[in-house]
């Protein structure tokens, strides 16, 4: 696999190649572990393990918390409480699920701003982005779905929020809400229906993991350096890189269980901390929360929505050139998965022929006022939309924007990147003769 | 030029969220609890005081519908007796399905449910009410002092100034804690309400910590466990860091050696 040359499993023992020759599952587990990556990975590159570490800690909590949870409008949010009080083990199943989806974004954050620093997106693993998008899309939806289920009143009225972004798509817009709804409001059909979902999703992402990681064990690893692994010969390669076990298998250990620590603290000291106090109180109809605000993670895209409202002229102009077709409301949706699309294209928006950012001037600075960026929409979504909040998120929307549609494609043209080493071997002689073993570059920051 | 305009972001930021937590919250003032912080842990006197104040006063109204009766006895809680649980509970009744008839409440039951349709049922209540967001609205120091529900819950009960008024056929009584300022509770302490068997201060201030602490518990019957999960988790966790930590740097040192020497 991988193009890069290296030893493949050798059966021996009769019965290792009487298997190998029905099925060569011995050998695919052997390509898969033992894949040639490159030596100077940094510690921005133990997010997969984390990332796929809380795929299995959802599903299996998951799995054990249906056992006890009843969908039903009635009876769900006496379920969890029967879970929290009853369940042996219940109230920390539940805590270590429901932190579990925090632990699990924070994660994709980390990996996404690793991917745009370092040039992960650009060729020859565009497609192993675009599955990460569409994991990180169904990750939202699956966390959304999942925080409807305890049926308090932020999942009733979050619920709600959502399912109208839909009904501002013009014509069809209400059709489809009722749709997805399964009724004109969120009731009992639309928990079943979201219950049903939130089971099915972790397993398709499931397999999507397994495509993006096929994907990128193809293209080979991207590094810090951006340089690709010498393939001439088996010698050359080995120079770069280092089997994935037992390496960067135990490296990627050592830092999972860092973060668990700082994982358990979290859910045995303050559990509640990511949460809404809110949905303690069981959803009703008739009491609308004074603010309704989603969970942390879409906040930044919660802002990107609510930004554009009809005082701004891009609305405006938008709204008279569509004959009001498009009006505040859905311009705003649009903007919002507009976003996310734009972040999916980036592949071909970023026209640099420099892979990573390391080597960069310009592209630095632009990327960090990014990241800072992000954090700034995330804080604001959580701001009433009231004041000055709606202009900071207009400012951090278009900054958004602008990132990926203006700067990245002019910073191909305009920049002059600093050389980049040879070979990856150069560079991890470079850091280790400097004798320092730890992250050299600089490392995105999980945006809390 | 810089700096004035980031100075006056700055300042924006400040005034604009100052604003805000002073319009939306009520004054909630911080109560050293004995389950504050990560080590923090029930004070199981107070947890039965506590009951007694709401089995005299809070029941009257007010309902703990997800509570199941029998936890009174549970470590971690209360922790009544098994005879006291169960003579306990044969003071309320409860409606049976199978019976078709009200009869006294066993262990296995639920508190019955809120009397009065506006008394909210106080099973989360403590959970179900923030009393901090800080520092800078980061909620970050709840890991020291906790969320601040207990505490907005005895700030409320203290929280009254003697004001009244009528709106709308209904009187609102004035009260420092409660969001907007005007609540529609009635005071229900003015201290010395209850006796404790114990002889311990039944002042306002007492009281009202009394029946939080037992609210917290309510809320969160099972915190006592979980601090203790949390706390071996961290320990077993910080030690397999430790461990992975040498190991990764056993393994990778024959591979730094080789350029390091270069």
């Amino acid at each position: 696999m991988g193009g890069i040359p290296h030893d493949h499993y050798e059966p021996k023992a009769a019965w290792e190649k009487g298997l190998a020759k029905r099925l060569p599952i011995v050998g695919l587990m052997y390509d898969t572990l033992m894949i040639p990556t490159p030596k100077n990975l940094n510690w921005m590159w133990i997010w997969g393990i984390v990332l796929t570490f809380c795929l299995a800690l959802q599903i299996i909590t998951g799995i054990v918390l249906v056992m006890h949870y009843t969908p039903h409008v009635d009876l769900a949010f006496a379920s969890v409480e029967h879970i929290m009080r009853n369940v042996n083990g219940g109230a920390m199943l539940r805590y270590i699920h429901m932190n579990g989806a925090s632990l699990f974004f924070v994660a994709v954050y980390a990996h996404i701003f690793r991917g745009l620093y370092y040039g992960s997106y650009k060729a020859p693993r565009e497609i192993t982005w675009i599955i990460g998008m569409l994991i990180y899309l169904l990750m939202m939806g699956t966390a959304f779905m999942g925080y409807v289920l305890p049926w308090g009143q932020m999942s009733f009225w979050g619920a709600t929020v959502i399912t109208g972004l839909f009904g501002a798509i013009p014509f069809v817009g209400e059709a489809l809400q009722t749709w997805l709804l399964g009724g004109p409001a969120v009731d009992n059909a639309t928990l079943n229906r979201f219950f049903s979902l939130h089971y099915l999703l972790p397993f398709v992402i499931a397999g999507l993991v397994i495509l993006h990681i096929w994907a990128f064990h193809t293209t080979g690893n991207n590094n810090p350096t951006g340089v690709e692994v010498r393939r001439t010969s088996k010698e050359e390669a080995e120079k770069d890189t280092l089997p994935f076990w037992p390496y960067f298998v135990i490296k990627d250990l050592f830092a999972l269980a860092v973060i668990l620590v700082v994982f358990f603290a979290v859910v045995g000291f303050m559990p509640n901390y990511l949460g809404h106090p809110d949905n303690y109180i069981e959803a009703n109809a008739l009491a609308t929360p004074a603010h309704i605000v989603p969970e942390w993670y879409f906040l930044p895209f919660y802002a990107i929505l609510r930004a554009f409202d009809g005082d701004v002229w891009v609305v405006i102009i938008a709204s008279t050139l569509t004959g009001g077709i498009i009006d505040a409301k859905f311009f705003g949706v649009l903007a919002m998965f507009g976003a996310i699309a734009v972040m999916a294209l980036v592949p071909w928006l970023d026209t640099s022929s420099v892979r990573s950012g390391r080597y960069r001037p310009m592209f630095k600075m632009w990327f960090w006022v990014f990241v800072v960026n992000f954090v700034v929409l995330t804080w604001v979504g959580a701001m009433p939309a009231e004041g000055i909040y709606p202009y900071i998120a207009l400012i951090g929307s278009t900054y958004w924007f602008a990132y990926f549609l203006v700067i990245l494609p002019l910073l191909g043209v305009l920049e002059k990147p600093d050389a980049q080493p040879a070979t990856i071997e150069e560079d991890f002689a470079a850091k280790m003769s400097k004798g320092d073993s730890g992250a050299t570059a600089p490392a995105a920051q999980p945006a809390e | 030029m810089f700096k004035k305009l980031a100075a006056s972001v700055i300042a924006t930021f400040a005034l604009s969220t100052g604003v805000f937590a002073a319009g939306a919250a009520g004054e909630v003032k911080n109560i050293d609890f004995s389950f504050d912080g990560p080590f923090g842990q029930y004070d199981q006197n107070q947890l039965q005081r506590g009951l007694q104040v709401y089995t005299e006063i809070c029941a009257a109204c007010h309902g703990l519908q997800y509570v199941p009766l029998r936890t009174l006895g549970d470590a971690g809680g209360p922790g009544l007796p098994e005879d006291q649980v169960r003579a306990y509970a044969e003071f309320y009744e409860v409606f049976d399905p199978d019976l078709d008839d009200f009869r006294a409440a066993t262990p296995n039951d639920h508190f019955p449910g809120s009397n009065l349709e506006n008394a909210p049922d106080l099973s989360l209540m403590a959970k179900a009410r923030a009393g901090f967001h800080g520092p800078y609205g980061l909620g970050i120091n709840q890991f020291l002092k906790g969320m601040g529900g207990p505490d907005y819950i005895a700030s409320l009960l203290m929280g009254y100034t003697g004001e009244e008024k009528e709106e709308a056929g209904v009187i609102l009584y004035e009260n420092k804690a409660y969001p907007g300022g005007w609540i529609a509770m009635a005071p229900p302490l003015y201290g010395e309400d209850v006796d404790y068997a114990d002889g311990h201060a039944n002042d306002l201030a007492h009281v009202s910590e009394d029946v939080a602490a037992f609210l917290m518990w309510t809320a969160e019957p099972k915190m006592m466990a979980r601090k203790q999960a949390g706390f071996v988790g961290v320990v077993f966790l910080t030690i397999l860091s430790v461990l992975l930590y040498l190991t990764n740097k056993r393994l990778w040192a024959p591979v730094k050696a080789r350029y390091k020497t270069k």
